[in-house]
């Protein structure tokens, strides 16, 4: 919403400069976002008439202007083509300045004199998407009733200041300059003048000549209509003009600016028609037909359904109820007479129907926030009343008003005990009265209660809180003591899944990964690239219903896609080197309303790490990633976990990716990532991922960590290399080395993997070194080497391991 | 006799000053007092010296021994030390060679600030709740007093699972949800971090992203206690020097309701570019709760009153590390990931 200076001025004199005015109405919760200062500069920029047009000898494109400066006549050259003879037009004569400093100085255009220059509005500053269609491109031609010689600033408003307001949802009420201009009154303590509805009405009684009919009450439940005779179309007052260009508005001409004007002066929208094109000079306003069709203003042809609210004459639907009227009795050159109508409509039936054509307005914002049904009547009339003014016409006597109740004001009670509890003030009943009174909120006293009676323009208010709040914003938030909440002291806490899962991304960060954030929301074609069976269960996604493109259509079931996508893009941004990990939760679909949500950590790297001048690259591998996962189970003190190579996802490699499993189950994937994935990545390095689910490895890992006394005999170290056929699991092997080893053992460590020569074909070579130690004595050589053979035979006997 | 010890001592003294390593020190050592070393030698003349003679020679003799060896050790250090110089010098290293790579993960810069954000509200003795993040229509408009069809439901164009599940627009559900588990216990003070899901996509919005929103029910809580818990937390999180204001507006859960600026940190409040030469930055959202929303929790507005306050994360993390592109946040460029 965006208000002239001087238009608030017209109701009250605040004695506040623009930028006062605006700090302070933003200090009360109406935010003013910018005040634009229309001073551009310009001097000596006045009204001149046009008294002839000749054509200039030499050039086509030129003409040669004898202007009337009211005390001297000038001959003015211009290569305008919108200028006629008798208009009024801004000059900028010899001397005079323009926006930017540019001064006029006396020219002579392919050999005549020219002393001056005829504005266009770009020239004096003015948008010129605001200026009327016949100055548009051209001079700016002023309303004929301007006085010759009057300076333009003053005549086209270009000393004013424009307020650019950014109303809250609950303030709609400023839709209306004059709501604002209550709001200045509130806040500068000023007294407000409304302007005055009066004017001549005609003999003829409008219940004689036009009818109203409406038959859907819920959908509009007061409708105004009033018919004035004999207009004259043309320019509107330049005073008017500027107003509504300073609001963003197009001046058309005098019927169509009146109706605009009222809307922004009081917050009403109206309608004019052509009340001759009114078959049967009869208004009647109901619901479409299903498929009923329509030419609205814009020439376009529209289909209704039962839910459209739709304003009719005798024969067919002529506007679109608060939305758009109809081509057919839209107010033309020709229009003598028009009904005006100004109607309260269903706020959620024009917020539907604007959406469902598109066409959002002026208008169509005002009735979707809910108008105030008494100020219906006043609007028609002021319109009316503007129309006898600055139109010529003659307002046909009474009106037709289809609402006929008594409108009860809302008596909210207020208590000033209230007011300070939950302010934290101490305002005493007479500050708290004369906020009431700024705000022309009239109240009775009943004991320690204010019945305070709300204005029907001020809707947002309907309960003691919402009066609280108009004392706590007239008073000032800088009044508000600062406090801190007293009572009880409390205990500031995590839940043990935000304690583990903070240290779990710890450490991460700790053994160098780097955290990702990833959006939730994933394209249903991540799932063809991560090569997912069409009967695969992570396909069974939450979808997104009006998602902002495909790319985000989705909810997450696999932290995958994510991670794989960060990695391409990295890569293509030739980073291959990764170590990135994300803690986010996937959705899937459940038999609740809601779809179930399950925090996951997953991680991925490729490339390698640390490669320097003199020491050894640290491949970022199945093996590295794996590392980290044992690291952190040893961190979190979970002793019973292993991969298996079972239940993998589909876009793991198969040979070389394990499901985590945790005191027997399952709670994640570890591997490199199929071929085919890596390739519909883009990735040029071999890349490796993991997931777990969170809450399960919270629970395994034990809250209370108890220290294990170390023996203090001395342990012995035994190696052991064996040759084993190459698909024998080493865990397999380290696993009877654990078993035969029995207490004594307190140690496996697998140092070596050999493949190679002196390895048979089919072979791998494993080296272990096994480590002894007794809790009670120390061991002697033959009862570690008993263990050290035993152990040696048993893996002969169980896999034909031969030793080394 | 005790001329020639004397001699022995010159001559020592001499050649001992001349050798440049401990290796030949000790063959000087010995040359003279070695069993076959010069001053035996002289020693073993003294059996044809008098008895009277003997005890003389015999005491210069040892104060010669003696000498040489005070020599030998003063200058056997000097060599040591000669030498661990030497030996030090050929040791030295190109210190300007780089170091090993020692990589260091990174936490997202909006972890780090919703870390900051929890640490300052634990201190304040606030528990941390969180919620689902596919939310029912109920608890992330109804029941926080914006009906179907309210004009607010505009302000938070949400993404929809269906009619009556959506992705929150905020972390306010939560809040209700904590109401309804606590009532009618008292206090109630908790902060909800998490992600948010609106639709909106350019610099400055992001279709996700996150919050973090607090909440505090007890008796007797008023707005004096909002600014209070503000200005505490703007100061922890911004600096000691931070001043914060508070702006009318309007949030349909709260009431009064209040915008929450605090004093630019880069200019400190005379006014900048990134303050849009406000000296004010706006920073939260924040009322005391509407008496409709503690109602409907199952709350008596009448015992019980309270705050809530909400604050946008990554517009936190802008203004901390000068970030100018909201997306830069999402994308993950691992050199803008490194940097935090
Ligand atoms: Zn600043």
């Amino acid at each position: 919403m965006k208000v002239a200076y001087q238009w608030l001025k017209q109701y009250i004199d605040s004695g506040l400069s623009p930028a006062e005015l605006a700090s302070k109405l933003t200090m009360v919760g109406l935010a003013v976002e910018h005040v634009e200062f229309l001073e551009k500069g310009i001097k000596n920029v006045v009204v001149g008439q046009i008294k002839e047009i000749t054509r200039h000898p030499q050039a086509d494109k030129l003409v040669i202007c004898q202007v009337d400066m009211g005390e001297k006549t000038v001959q003015i050259v211009t290569g305008a083509t919108n200028v006629r003879e008798g208009h009024k037009v801004p000059v900028a004569l010899v001397g005079a300045k323009l926006p930017g400093g540019v001064k006029m100085k006396a020219a002579k255009l392919r050999g005549i004199e020219s002393y001056g220059m005829l504005c266009s509005g770009e020239e004096l500053g003015i948008d010129e998407t605001y200026v009327s269609e016949e100055s548009r491109g051209g001079i700016m031609i002023l309303h004929p009733d301007v006085p010759v010689g009057k300076d333009a600033v003053e005549v086209l408003g270009l000393d004013d200041a424009v307020l650019e307001f950014e109303l809250t949802p609950n303030r709609s009420d400023c839709l209306s300059v004059i709501n604002v201009a209550r709001e200045v009154s509130a806040v500068s303590g000023k007294e407000i003048t409304l302007p005055k509805i009066e004017f001549k009405e005609t003999e003829e009684n409008i219940n004689d000549i036009a009818s109203v009919e409406v038959k859907d009450e819920e959908l509009c439940n007061r409708y105004v209509a009033r018919v004035v005779k004999g207009v004259k179309l043309g320019p509107s007052p330049e005073w008017m003009q500027h107003f509504l260009r300073s609001a963003g508005i197009r001046p058309i001409n005098n019927v169509v600016d009146i109706s605009n004007y009222v809307m922004l002066e009081m917050g009403q929208p109206l309608h004019t028609f052509d009340y001759n094109r009114l078959v049967g000079h009869k208004i009647i306003v109901r619901r479409a037909y299903e498929e009923e069709k329509m030419f609205t203003l814009d020439g376009q042809e529209r289909i209704f359904g039962s839910d459209t609210l739709l304003i009719c004459d005798g024969e067919k639907p002529v506007a679109v109820a608060g939305v758009m009227g109809g081509l057919d009795t839209e107010v033309t050159e020709k229009t003598e007479n028009i009904l005006i109508e100004a109607a309260r409509f269903h706020p959620v039936s024009i917020r539907r129907t604007s959406r469902m054509l598109g066409l959002r307005s002026e208008s169509s914002l005002r009735f979707e926030k809910g108008l105030d049904v008494s100020n219906v009547k006043n609007a028609c009339d002021r319109a009316a009343q503007l129309m006898a003014e600055f139109c010529g016409g003659q307002v046909v006597n009474g009106v037709i008003d289809t609402f006929d109740q008594d409108i009860e004001l809302l008596k909210v009670p207020l208590r000033i005990a209230r007011i300070n509890q939950i302010l934290g003030t101490s305002l005493t009943r007479e500050e708290v009265t004369s906020f009431m009174e700024r705000l022309h909120f009239s109240f009775e006293i009943m004991g320690e209660e204010m019945i305070v009676t709300i204005p029907p323009y001020r809707q947002d208010i309907t309960r003691e809180v919402d009066l609280i709040e108009e004392v706590a914003r007239l008073n000032g938030y800088d009044q508000i003591p600062v406090t801190l909440p007293f009572g009880p002291t409390t205990e500031g806490r995590k839940t043990r899944l935000q304690e583990f899962a903070d240290n779990v991304k710890n450490f991460f960060v700790g053994v160098g990964l780097v955290e990702v954030i990833t959006y939730s929301f994933i394209n249903r074609k991540d799932l063809d690239k991560i090569i997912l069976a069409e009967d695969c269960p992570l396909r069974k996604t939450v979808k997104v219903k009006n998602p902002l493109s495909d790319e985000q259509g989705i909810m997450r079931t696999t932290l995958a896609p994510g991670l794989l996508a960060t990695a391409a893009l990295n890569t293509s941004r030739r980073k291959t080197d990764l170590a990135i990990f994300e803690c986010g939760r996937i959705f899937m679909p459940g038999s609740e309303k809601l779809p179930e949500e399950t925090e996951v950590l997953g991680a991925l790297v490729s490339g390698s790490l640390n490669r320097g001048w003199n020491w050894q690259a640290q491949t970022l591998d199945f093996y590295f990633l794996k590392g980290v996962l044992a690291a952190l189970f040893d961190r979190l003190e979970i002793k019973d976990w292993r991969l298996k190579a079972e239940k993998l996802p589909p876009f793991l490699h198969p040979g070389r990716a394990g499901s985590i499993h945790v005191n027997n189950c399952l709670v994640g994937y570890i591997g490199e990532i199929h071929p085919r994935v890596q390739d519909n990545y883009d990735l040029e390095e071999k890349t490796c991922i993991m997931q777990i689910d969170l809450a399960p490895l919270a629970d395994a890992s034990p809250n209370v960590v108890r220290y294990i006394p170390f023996g203090k005999f001395p342990s012995v170290q035994r190696d052991m290399a064996l040759l084993v056929p190459e698909s024998l699991a080493a865990e397999e092997v380290s696993a009877m080395i654990r078993a035969k080893g029995g207490e004594i053992l307190t140690g496996v460590s697998l140092f070596d993997v050999y493949k190679g020569a002196q390895v048979p074909e089919g072979y791998k070579s494993l080296a272990y070194s096994l480590s002894f130690q007794a809790v009670d004595r120390t061991l002697t050589d033959e009862e570690v080497t008993r263990v050290f053979d035993q152990t040696k035979s048993e893996l002969f006997a169980k896999f034909g391991v031969e030793l080394r | 006799m005790i001329e020639k010890l004397n001699a022995i001592r010159r001559q020592a003294e001499k050649e001992m000053n001349k050798v440049a390593s401990y290796g030949e020190l000790n063959d000087l050592r010995v040359k003279y007092l070695g069993k076959k070393g010069e001053l035996t030698a002289v020693l073993r003349g003294m059996g044809s010296l008098s008895p009277e003679e003997r005890p003389q020679v015999g005491q210069a003799a040892n104060q010669v021994r003696s000498d040489i060896e005070k020599i030998l050790e003063v200058r056997g250090n000097e060599l040591k030390e000669q030498q661990l110089q030497e030996s030090l010098k050929k040791e030295t290293i190109d210190i300007t060679l780089p170091g090993q790579n020692i990589f260091i993960g990174r936490k997202h810069p909006i972890t780090l600030v919703i870390d900051q954000i929890k640490e300052i509200f634990l201190g304040m003795g606030y528990t941390i709740s969180e919620g689902p993040e596919i939310e029912l229509d109920y608890y992330n408009f109804e029941a926080l007093n914006i009906p179907p069809e309210h004009p607010a439901r505009d302000m938070q164009d949400s993404f929809y699972i269906s009619d009556e599940v959506l992705l929150r627009t905020h972390t306010s559900p939560v809040q209700v949800r904590t109401m309804e588990k606590t009532v009618p216990q008292v206090p109630v003070k908790i902060i909800c971090p998490g992600k948010v899901y609106r639709r909106d996509d350019d610099a400055t919005h992001s279709p996700m992203f996150h919050q973090v929103e607090g909440l505090v029910i007890d008796k007797g809580i008023s707005m004096g206690d909002l600014k209070g818990t503000l200005l505490t937390f703007a100061r922890q999180m911004f600096g000691e020097d931070r001043q914060i204001r508070l702006r009318p507006s309007y949030f349909p859960f709260t009431e009064p309701s209040a915008e929450v600026d605090i004093s630019c940190m880069m200019c400190g409040g005379e006014g900048c570019r990134v303050c849009s030469h406000t000296g004010w930055l706006e920073i939260l959202g924040s009322g005391m709760v509407h008496p409709r929303v503690l109602e409907m929790s199952g709350y008596n507005p009448e015992e019980v009153s309270g705050f809530a306050f909400g604050m946008g994360v990554e517009r936190v993390a802008l203004l901390k590390y000068g970030i100018d592109d909201m997306r830069l946040l999402f994308e993950n460029d691992l050199r803008f990931l490194t940097q935090f």
